[in-house]
């Protein structure tokens, strides 16, 4: 059994936001982590690999350094990396990202293929429905559980007040909720292994089955108007007080706000 | 493409167990806006099985008209029969913008219909408005007028972009639950409907439902509390959480909660706030142990008076915060609920 992971480096958002004295994100002073919902897509691949010996292969799109994130990916178990990189497939939406993952996929063999539901940088969990559309194969989004069944996968998907177990033939795509598990960290004898290991690099002339109309900012179909660094609301009062006091302060400021 | 055979605004009107989303209300009246700048009107599209009998409803919230889908391979949300039976619409009825609400089912049918139409869909929109692009002019590149202007937040909630798809259509974007407003409900207004099928057969696509299995709740959304009183990491155990019920009780409020409360496994996740969970906007935000992690605070940031109790003054919940309060929660919330008790009962 062969499984694709996607993955992807992401400017770590959570715990790590630092800002400009000008209140703007300071984004090169942020670190870069694998997305967390394609972590734990990952895990649950090297789960099928321990379980099933299945091949794992992680795939990226990015810059050169994006390689980090396969090397990691590696130190933890993965088998191979996968670098897709090209000044042509910069500035890509979603379309265009979907298209460019179809069509390094279309050179790869899979029975499954895995994404995070989103990223932690656009948050769009567009990617992966796209791919899947683009591959003519099965989607199924917000995985928070599966397991293989002879040539189908089970998986438990995710919805706002249920989840409904689904059955899907294999080849399917499966998009990852972080939930899905707690992913193994790196090994020593991984991180040996990902320090040798050669990553397969593609560029335009590798991908199979794709038009230069439908990759980077020229095959996007979305473009920016206008982005600008959030304006938040401004801190208002803030006040230390011992218990009785602070009651009497917000009581007091429910009255004159018309609450009670 | 010819963009100019592109007509009027149609919104995807969710229905599950046959019981119409909030969401679909909040589509057709931001899409009545859109289409009243573009003097054109809002369509509701009704997908499901036997659910014709919703569709007056949808009518009585602003839907100038209601194409329903019906068929009995379409009464569980699955991908591929939804993602046909829009993508067929969009063939035939051919809109200039399409409107999908962000949630775990919009989510991945848009992206999918997108895909299949070939147009761009922008996710998760906060904010939209009929505008020019370039917004303002560039020489040498034509300004198209009457474009959907698509605002976001990204980064998680760090930054906002506004978004366009001048040359393809429709123009597509998911919105996010709880942030449009609905238009005032007209009680028995009839909807002008038509019907539309174009078949279903299943494929490779189809996946197969094994089972469904429904959360048990009986709280109530959330999304709808005027008051709430969201708890945090901070709150130390689920057993504190009782504190938060009974304040939330003298004031008629409900109980929210940070995504780490759900991780932790102390809340469910329909009670959760942020990025990840809900968009909030009641009259009065309790945030009590709750550091504010910028995720959190993309889903109440909105709210009309935030007030929050936190032992740790450096905190950024306070730096959105109208009233903070740096104490101790464990002796400031039963305190409080104490003191309104008695205010409210000296009120009655």
């Amino acid at each position: 059994m062969k499984v694709v992971v996607c993955i992807k480096q992401v400017p770590d958002t959570k715990g790590g936001v630092k800002f400009n004295p000008d209140g703007t994100l300071d984004r090169a002073a942020m670190m870069t982590i694998m997305n967390p919902d394609d972590k734990a897509g990952l895990e649950a691949a090297l789960r099928l690999k321990d379980q099933y010996g299945a091949e794992v292969t992680v795939l990226t799109m990015g810059l050169p350094k994006a390689e980090d994130v396969l090397r990691e990916a590696i130190a933890m178990g993965a088998d191979k990396g996968v670098l897709v990189t090209d000044r042509v497939l910069g500035g890509a939406d979603t379309w265009a990202t979907s298209q460019t993952l179809a069509g390094a996929l279309r050179n790869m063999e899979y029975d499954l293929i895995i994404t995070g539901r989103q990223a932690i940088d656009g948050d769009t969990a567009q990617v992966g429905p796209q791919i899947s559309e683009h591959l003519n194969i099965p989607v199924i989004s917000y995985a928070q559980n599966l397991k293989i069944e002879g040539d189908s996968v089970i998986v438990e998907r995710q919805f706002d007040d249920r989840y409904h177990v689904l059955k899907a033939k294999m080849p399917c795509l499966i998009t990852a909720l972080a939930e899905l598990n707690e992913p193994r960290y790196m090994t020593p004898g991984g991180i040996f292994d990902a320090c040798k290991a050669e990553i397969t690099v593609w560029g335009r002339a590798d991908l199979k089955d794709v038009e230069d109309s439908n990759l980077g900012l020229k095959g996007s179909p979305t473009q920016i108007a206008k982005a600008s660094d959030k304006v938040r609301k401004g801190a208002g009062e803030k006040v230390t007080l011992d218990p009785a006091e602070a009651v009497d302060y917000i009581v007091g400021k429910l009255k004159e706000k018309h609450v009670i | 493409m010819n963009l100019e055979e592109y007509k009027g605004v149609y919104v995807f009107a969710q229905q599950v167990d046959n019981c119409i989303n909030s969401i679909a209300f909040e589509l057709i009246g931001k899409g009545k806006d859109l289409a009243n700048d573009l003097g054109t009107e809002v369509t509701a599209v009704l997908v499901g099985s036997d659910v014709k009998g919703l569709a007056d409803e949808l009518a009585e919230y602003g839907a100038d008209k209601v194409i329903v889908v019906d068929d009995p391979e379409l009464k569980e949300y699955r991908t591929e029969p939804y993602a046909h039976a829009l993508a067929s619409v969009i063939q035939k009825y051919k809109p200039e913008i399409f409107l999908v609400g962000a949630t775990a089912i919009g989510r991945d049918l848009g992206p999918r219909v997108s895909a299949r139409i070939h147009t761009g869909l922008t996710a998760d929109c906060t904010q939209l408005d009929i505008g020019d692009f370039p917004i303002n002019p560039v020489p040498g590149k034509e300004q198209k007028h009457n474009q959907l202007l698509m605002t976001r937040p990204a980064f998680g909630g760090n930054t906002i972009a506004t978004i366009a798809c001048p040359d393809f259509r429709p123009q597509m974007a998911t919105v996010r639950p709880g942030v449009m407003q609905k238009k005032e409900k007209k009680a028995g207004v009839k909807a002008n409907v038509e019907e539309f099928n174009p078949g279903f057969t299943p494929d490779n696509k189809y996946v197969e439902i094994l089972e469904v299995v429904k959360a048990v709740s009986d709280t109530v959304d959330i999304m709808d509390a005027k008051i709430l009183v969201s708890g945090g990491r901070g709150m130390g155990s689920p057993e504190n959480f009782k504190m938060l019920e009974d304040l939330a009780d003298v004031l008629g409020g409900t109980v929210s909660c940070s995504r780490a409360v759900v991780d932790a496994g102390w809340k469910p996740k329909d009670l959760q706030v942020g990025q990840t969970g809900k968009t909030v906007r009641p009259n009065v935000y309790f945030a009590v142990g709750i550091s504010g992690a910028i995720q959190h605070l993309a889903g109440m940031e909105e709210s009309d008076i935030i007030i929050a109790i936190n032992k740790d003054d450096t905190a950024p919940i306070f730096d959105v915060a109208d009233f903070g309060l740096v104490g101790d929660l464990n002796k400031i919330v039963p305190a409080l609920t104490e003191k309104l008790r008695a205010e409210l009962a000296d009120k009655n």
